[in-house]
C-alpha cells in the first residue's frame, strides 16, 4: 500500500465504479427509453403529464427559495410489501391514487421530491385541496385553518392595506381573530398568488402504462 | 529570483533537504498560519451556525416566533444552518487538521502554502456569499447543495486547490511507509472535488431532466458524507488514538479491509434516501446492499480502534483530545450501524420522512465527526502556537454540555421520529395528520433544549481559543492541559 499511483488508481475506480451505476447508467437508460418523453393515452386522446403553466413555474421558485421542500415531501411512495397487491400506506391516507413513478416528474423543471414530512406530501395537494382561498388563508396564517399546526406562517407573501373604496376581490376573508383591523384588508403579493397557482398543479389525475395499477 | 531552476528544484523530491526526526516541531511551525486561519474561521461559522440551528429548532415548536421576515423563515434558515455548519465549520476545520496531518505523516513542511492561503481566502468568501444567498431567497433548495451558483465556482476552484497541495505533499513524501490515515486523507481530498463539480454541473448549470436529479442529488449528498468527512474523521482517529497512547495500531491488515471496502461500498449507498421513490427498483436494491455491506468497514475499523484503546481508559478518559475522539469513534460505530439497518425496506418504510432521520444525520455529522474535530484541535493547537490551552475546566465544560447535548438531541429526536413513523402507517388509528404533527412537538422541545446545550459547549469551546491565542506564552506550562495531571507531570512549587 505505498504505491501512490494504485493508489490512486484505485480511488478513482472506487468513485468511478458508483457514479457509472448510480447516475450515469439511470441516465441512460432513462434516455433509451423514452422515459423523458410524455404518453399519449389513446383511450382519451390526451397527453400526459402536461407541463407546467408559466404562473405555476413561478410559484416553484418561490416554493424552492422558502425552502419548502424540506417540511414536505413531493412523492406518492409505492409500497415497500413482498406482497405485490399490498396498497402504499400513502394511498391510504389519501396522499394520492397511485405511486409516483418517473415520468411524472419529466415537466417539473427543479425536482422537490423531499425527504421529510414534517408537514403532509404535496403531490397531490392540487387534487386534495383545490380551493385557492383555502391555500391563501393557511399560507397567510396557518393556525386560522388549521389549529395547532407548527407551519409557519407566510405573512411576506401579502399586503396589509387599507380598503379605499370597494374592498379587492381577491382580499382574504379570515376568520374574525386573524383578520385586519377594521379598513384593512389582506391581499396576496404576486409571490403568494404565484405559489398558490403551483400548489394547485400539483396533481397526478391521470395513469401511466408504467405506473402502479396502470396494466404493465 | 532563479525562478526556472529554483521552480524545477522545489517540485523535485529528489533534491529535498536531509530532515531529521526531530524536526517535527518545524514541521508543526510550517502549518502554523494556514492552520489558525482555517481552524479560527472554522470556529467562527461553528458559532453561526449553531445560532441558526438553535433558532431553527426554536421555530420548529413555536413557529409565529420571527415569523414575519423572510430571511428568517425556517426553511431558510434551517438551511443556512446546514451549510454553514458543514461547509464553514466541518470543511474548514476538516481541511486543517487534513494538512497538519498530512505535512505530519510525510515528514515534511508545508510547501507551496501561497495555495492554501488563496484557497483559504476564496472557500470563506464563498462560503460567506452562499449563505448570504439562502437568506436572501436565492437558495437551489437542492439538500446539501443549496448555495446559490454565483458562489459556488469560486468553492470548487478553492477546493481544487486543496486537493492540488494534498498531492503535491504527499509527492514529497520522505516516510517509507503510507500510514493508514494518509489513504483517508489522499482519498477524500480526490473524491470532493469531482463529488462537488459533477453534482453542480449535473443539478444546477445543465440540469438533467426528471429523477436523475434526486440519484445525483443523494449520490452526491451521501457521499460528502461518506467519501469526504468520515475519511477525514477516521484519518484523525487513526492517527491521535495511537499518538497519544504510545501504541501502534492494533492490525494493520484490518486497516486496509476497512479502507478499501469503504471506499467501494459506501459510494452506493446514497441511494437508500430514495426507497419507494420514483427510480428504477433495482438501483434501490443495490443501494440498500451497499449500506448492509457498510457492516464491513464499521465493525473492522471499530475492532481497530477498540483493541488500540482497550487497557488505556484512564489515559483516555485524562487526555481531552482522546475524550472527544474515543467519543467520536464509539459514535462512528453505533450511528453506522444503524444507518445500516435504517436502509433495510421494513425499518425505512417507518423512519424515512421522520425526525429519525434528522437524529441519525446530527448523529453522523455532530456526535462522530465535531466530536474528533475537537479532539485534534486540542492535540493540534498547542503544538502550533507554543501554549497550552488556558482552562481544563473550560474544556471539561465543552465536553459535557456538547456530549449531553448531542445524546438527547439523538435520543429525543430518535423516539419521537420513530413514533411518528408509525403513526403514518397506522391510517385507521391516526386518520388526522395534524394529530401527528401535535405528537411531535414535545420532542421537538427536547431538541431545542439540546441545542441550548451544545451552544453553552460551543461558547466555552470559542472562549478557550481565543483566550489560548491571547493569553502570553508562560514559562510555567511544563505539561499539557489534561482532565487529570498525573502527580510525575505536575510542577514541584517550593
Amino acid at each position: 500500500m505505498n504505491n501512490g499511483p494504485l493508489l490512486f488508481l484505485g480511488f478513482f475506480l472506487a468513485i468511478a465504479f458508483s457514479w457509472t451505476g448510480i447516475v450515469v447508467t439511470n441516465l441512460v437508460q432513462q434516455t433509451q427509453a423514452g422515459g423523458t418523453q410524455p404518453y399519449f393515452d389513446p383511450a382519451s386522446e390526451s397527453v400526459v403529464p402536461m407541463p407546467m403553466s408559466g404562473s405555476a413555474r413561478q410559484g416553484q421558485l418561490v416554493y424552492q427559495d422558502l425552502g419548502c421542500v424540506y417540511c414536505h415531501s413531493q412523492q406518492v411512495r409505492n409500497s415497500l410489501s413482498r406482497d405485490p397487491a399490498a396498497e402504499s400506506p400513502d394511498v391510504a391516507r389519501g396522499w394520492g391514487s397511485r405511486g409516483n413513478v418517473a415520468r411524472d416528474y419529466i415537466f417539473d423543471g427543479r425536482l422537490f421530491l423531499g425527504t421529510m414530512r414534517t408537514g403532509p406530501d404535496l403531490r397531490n395537494v392540487g387534487q386534495r385541496l383545490p380551493i385557492a382561498t383555502w391555500h391563501l388563508n393557511h399560507l397567510y396564517n396557518p393556525q386560522s385553518t388549521s389549529a395547532g399546526s407548527i407551519m409557519p406562517p407566510y405573512p411576506f407573501l401579502f399586503d396589509v392595506r387599507e380598503v379605499k373604496g370597494e374592498p379587492s376581490p381577491n382580499a382574504l376573508s379570515l376568520p374574525p381573530e386573524f383578520a385586519p383591523p377594521p379598513g384593512y384588508e389582506v391581499v396576496p403579493n404576486k409571490r403568494g398568488e404565484a405559489l398558490v397557482a403551483y400548489l394547485l398543479s400539483l396533481r397526478t389525475d391521470y395513469e401511466l402504462p408504467e405506473a402502479p395499477g396502470g396494466g404493465q | 529570483m532563479s525562478s526556472a531552476s529554483s521552480l524545477v528544484t522545489s517540485i523535485d523530491p529528489r533534491s529535498t533537504y536531509v530532515q531529521e526526526r526531530s524536526e517535527l516541531s518545524r514541521i508543526d511551525e510550517s502549518t502554523r498560519l494556514l492552520a489558525l486561519i482555517f481552524f479560527g474561521t472554522a470556529v467562527g461559522w461553528l458559532f453561526l451556525g449553531t445560532i441558526f440551528a438553535v433558532t431553527a429548532s426554536y421555530k420548529m415548536h413555536t413557529p409565529d416566533f420571527l415569523g414575519s421576515w423572510d430571511w428568517l423563515t425556517f426553511g431558510r434558515i434551517r438551511t443556512a444552518h446546514l451549510n454553514t455548519v458543514i461547509y464553514g465549520w466541518a470543511t474548514n476545520s476538516g481541511v486543517a487538521v487534513s494538512f497538519w496531518l498530512m505535512a505530519r505523516l510525510c515528514r515534511t513542511v508545508l510547501r507551496h502554502a501561497g495555495i492554501l492561503y488563496v484557497s483559504g481566502a476564496a472557500w470563506n468568501f464563498g462560503v460567506a456569499l452562499g449563505t448570504y444567498g439562502i437568506l436572501a431567497g436565492d437558495s437551489q433548495s437542492v439538500e446539501w447543495l443549496e448555495f446559490p451558483p454565483y458562489a459556488t465556482p469560486l468553492l470548487f476552484v478553492s477546493y481544487a486547490l486543496i486537493g492540488v497541495w494534498g498531492i503535491i505533499t504527499f509527492r514529497f513524501r520522505r516516510s517509507e511507509h503510507t500510514y493508514v490515515s494518509q489513504w483517508y486523507l489522499l482519498a477524500a481530498l480526490f473524491w470532493f472535488p469531482w463529488l462537488y463539480s459533477v453534482a453542480q454541473i449535473m443539478l444546477v448549470f445543465a440540469p438533467t431532466v426528471g429523477v436523475i436529479q434526486p440519484l445525483t442529488n443523494w449520490w452526491f449528498a451521501h457521499n460528502v458524507l461518506g467519501l469526504w468527512f468520515t475519511p477525514i474523521g477516521l484519518a484523525a482517529a487513526y492517527y491521535f488514538i495511537p499518538k497519544v497512547l504510545g501504541k501502534p495500531i492494533h492490525s494493520y491488515h484490518l486497516s486496509i479491509l476497512g479502507f478499501w471496502s469503504l471506499a467501494f461500498f459506501y459510494n452506493w449507498a446514497g441511494v437508500h434516501h430514495l426507497i419507494g421513490g420514483p427510480i428504477p427498483v433495482w438501483v434501490q436494491s443495490a443501494g440498500i446492499v451497499a449500506s448492509l455491506m457498510m457492516v464491513i468497514p464499521v465493525v473492522v475499523t471499530g475492532i481497530n480502534h477498540h483493541f488500540t484503546v482497550v487497557g488505556s481508559f484512564t489515559a483516555v478518559w485524562n487526555s481531552p483530545t482522546l475524550r472527544f475522539i474515543v467519543f467520536g469513534a464509539l459514535n462512528y460505530s453505533v450511528t453506522s450501524l444503524i444507518g445500516s439497518a435504517m436502509a433495510l425496506r421494513s425499518v425505512n418504510q417507518v423512519t424515512h420522512f421522520t425526525h429519525f432521520t434528522v437524529a441519525h444525520a446530527h448523529h453522523g455529522m455532530y456526535a462522530f465527526f465535531t466530536m474528533i474535530m475537537f479532539g485534534s484541535i486540542y492535540y493540534i493547537m498547542p503544538r502550533i502556537v507554543r501554549k497550552e490551552w488556558p482552562s481544563a475546566n473550560l474544556i471539561s465544560v465543552h465536553f459535557w454540555c456538547t456530549a449531553v447535548g448531542i445524546m438527547i438531541y439523538v435520543i429525543g429526536m430518535s423516539i419521537g421520529g420513530a413514533l411518528q413513523g408509525l403513526q403514518l402507517l397506522d391510517v385507521d388509528k391516526y386518520p388526522a395528520f395534524l394529530d401527528i404533527v401535535r405528537n411531535t412537538v414535545p420532542w421537538l422541545f427536547s431538541r431545542t433544549l439540546a441545542g441550548v446545550l451544545i451552544l453553552v459547549g460551543h461558547i466555552a469551546f470559542a472562549i478557550s481559543f481565543v483566550w489560548m491565542l491571547l493569553k502570553p506564552r508562560s514559562a510555567m506550562e511544563t505539561a499539557p492541559t489534561l482532565f487529570n495531571t498525573p502527580p510525575a507531570l505536575k510542577l514541584k512549587t517550593p
